[in-house]
């Protein structure tokens, strides 16, 4: 996400500049001075960037935090006719498609990453490890045009009447199946952040000492007891990590989203609705919206957004570091 | 080889009391010929000192005793091993049930991360499938004054085994190994990552341990080996050179390439 690395970058800009300073005067040489002070300006560059980006929407959503206060977080009328804009429906619908997303896309790394790492000779889990980065390069309109396509009536013939016919009355399954709707965006979601996920479980795993999981061989575990002995159970943290990570990038996905999710602003119970997402709406009515008040409401949605994926990311980097720094102090 | 026929007579003749058995055993990594051909007898209560210089198998040899060898991807291992008169590497033999009854401490202190004292001591236990609470509190402080680590650990179970210091992590892990009461317990270099004062009170403990355990202990420490074992065997280059009473190894080495391996002339 732009954001986010705009973070990164704006952080790696200020150490680079301070530890540069300590070696300025050993740069006699000309080409060396230039060198330094150019990146000291694309740093900086970035920095600034990044700050005049935020003012800029944080000017632009003002009218819409003013005219409407605190109700902009808390009603969920959306309506450009009658210049009603409440956020709560969206940030409904990037909650929940997300946490879809999690619920199916969390187990589902760990066990690849486990297979990938643990269990896979090596013949089969290099390519199926490409493989599965492979996925993280997909162009998100790609995704959205297969879930549009492919998911989304596989989802409305297969998946969706039985649900109905035997869980509706969970009251999540209830209604027609559509196939497009919050139900098709979670499990978009949920394949587009999987590689993410698998990518950080497999470092974190590669992190714990082969020792530990003799230890748990040489005490007769069996296959599975060693891998919850010596590898999931010293990796919660990692996971945890790697969760959030994933998270983030759910929180922040439009295009696939968009395409997949219905766009309705509205808030149903049941999956299988439409709904609408707080990326989505900025992707489906940026380009239409007539009025200031209209534009500033998007404007300040995306604000929330911004502030949200750059918390959760900040989030799950502090958490990665502190189990890194675990094991490199641990052992 | 002399010294083995030498070895595989005394065996016989103390039939009843050998524990161990380990005749023509070879393992390979890969097309890598680790251990060539090696034969040896040990008597239950015995410490068994494996010398040799680095990267001569001693470590691969020992993970062959309890099946930990064959868990490294492309390796291999031929031979016959019987521990207590069993054949581990015979038909039907579970690896893993084989290696809930030998005991196998590493070279560097492993407590598993996230478990507290207690519960390292007790996964051995557990594994076996042991779960009433008044046996695994019994096991598990039996095993700690096995391991000399009782009086410095008691008030304190339910911390994390992480939190002690390494030679007490070490002492930790033998007392995990020796929870499941094995016969046998590999060790390999258990002192080379400690500080002296650790490694004195490690030696100490294994003086007291043979009386119910028979360890097999992988040494670089050349006084170690001669303070510890009643028996050293000297591994060279894959094969078993010379296996005989410690005393005798150390004053009167049947073998020159021995002799000069002990007195410090290569490795
Ligand atoms: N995982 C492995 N793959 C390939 N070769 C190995 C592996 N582990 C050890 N070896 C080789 O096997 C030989 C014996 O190693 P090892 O048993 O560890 O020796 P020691 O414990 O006596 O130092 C060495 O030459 C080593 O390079
Ligand atoms: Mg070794």
């Amino acid at each position: 996400m732009e954001e986010v690395s705009g973070g990164i970058l704006d952080m790696i800009g200020k150490l680079m500049t301070k530890s540069s300073r300590r070696e300025k005067r050993r740069d006699v040489h000309l080409g060396d001075r230039i060198f330094y002070y150019s990146l000291k300006a694309s740093a900086w560059t970035l920095v600034f960037v990044l700050l005049l980006m935020f003012g800029l929407i944080l000017q632009m959503a003002w009218p819409a935090f003013q005219h409407f206060g605190w109700r902009f977080l808390v009603t969920n009328e959306w309506n450009s006719v009658t210049s009603e804009f409440g956020a709560l429906a969206l940030i409904y619908g990037t909650v929940v498609s997300s946490l879809i997303a999690l619920v199916l896309a969390v187990p589902m790394s760990i066990g690849v990453a486990l297979f990938l790492n643990e269990l896979a000779p090596r013949w089969l889990s290099t390519p199926l490890g490409f493989f599965v980065e492979m996925l993280a390069a997909i162009p998100s309109i790609v995704y959205g045009l297969w879930g549009l396509f492919v998911l989304a009536p596989f989802l409305r013939t297969y998946v969706q009447p039985p649900l109905v016919d035997h869980l509706g009355f969970l009251r999540l399954f209830e209604g027609p199946p559509l196939g497009v709707g919050m139900m098709a965006a979670g499990v978009i979601l949920a394949i587009m952040i999987m590689p993410t996920i698998t990518a950080i479980c497999r470092e974190v795993f590669r992190a714990i000492p082969q020792s530990n999981r003799e230890a748990a061989l040489g005490l007769g575990a069996t296959r599975w007891e060693m891998l919850k002995l010596a590898v999931l159970r010293s990796s919660q943290a990692g996971m945890l990590g790697a969760t959030i990570l994933g998270l983030g990038r759910a929180l922040g996905e439009t295009m696939a989203v968009t395409m997949v999710i219905g766009n309705n602003p509205d808030i149903k119970v049941s999956l299988m609705a439409s709904a609408q997402t707080m990326a989505s709406i900025l992707a489906n009515q940026y380009a239409e919206a007539d009025s200031p008040l209209h534009l500033s409401a998007l404007t300040a949605v995306g604000l929330a957004l911004f502030l949200v994926s750059l918390t959760i990311n900040g989030i799950a980097r502090f958490v990665v570091w502190r189990v890194n720094r675990k094991y490199v102090r641990g052992h | 080889m002399p010294a083995d026929n030498f070895e595989r007579e005394k065996a016989i003749v103390n039939l009843q009391h050998e524990i161990l058995n380990v005749d023509n055993l070879h393992a390979w990594f890969g097309d890598f010929h680790a251990v060539k051909g090696v034969s040896l007898a040990v008597q239950q209560g015995q410490v068994v000192a494996l010398i040799g210089p680095s990267g001569c198998g001693k470590s691969t040899f020992i993970r062959c005793i309890n099946r930990l060898h064959e868990e490294v991807p492309g390796a291999r291992v031929q031979g016959r091993v019987t521990i207590g008169g069993q054949d581990i590497y015979g038909r039907g033999a579970d690896p893993v049930r084989i290696r809930r009854y030998v005991g196998m401490v590493f070279q560097k202190p492993n407590p598993f991360p996230g478990l507290s004292i207690f519960e390292n001591v007790a996964v051995g236990l557990k594994l076996g499938g042991i779960s009433k609470r008044t046996v695994l509190d019994e096991q598990v402080e039996r095993a700690l004054r096995q391991a000399a680590l009782w009086e410095e650990v008691k008030d304190k179970l339910r911390q994390p085994g992480t939190s002690l210091s390494g030679g007490q992590q070490q002492r930790l892990c033998i007392a995990r190994a020796l929870a499941v009461e094995p016969p046998v317990i590999l060790m390999d270099e258990p002192t080379s990552a400690l500080d002296p004062i650790s490694t004195a009170k490690i030696e100490d403990l294994l003086h007291e341990l043979k009386k119910s355990v028979t360890i097999l202990i992988v040494t670089h420490n050349m006084q170690q080996a001669s303070r510890v074992s009643d028996k050293t065997a000297f591994f060279l280059l894959g094969e078993l050179i010379e296996y005989g009473e410690t005393s005798q190894i150390f004053t009167n080495p049947a073998r020159p390439k021995t002799e000069e391996y002990i007195t410090g002339r290569f490795g």
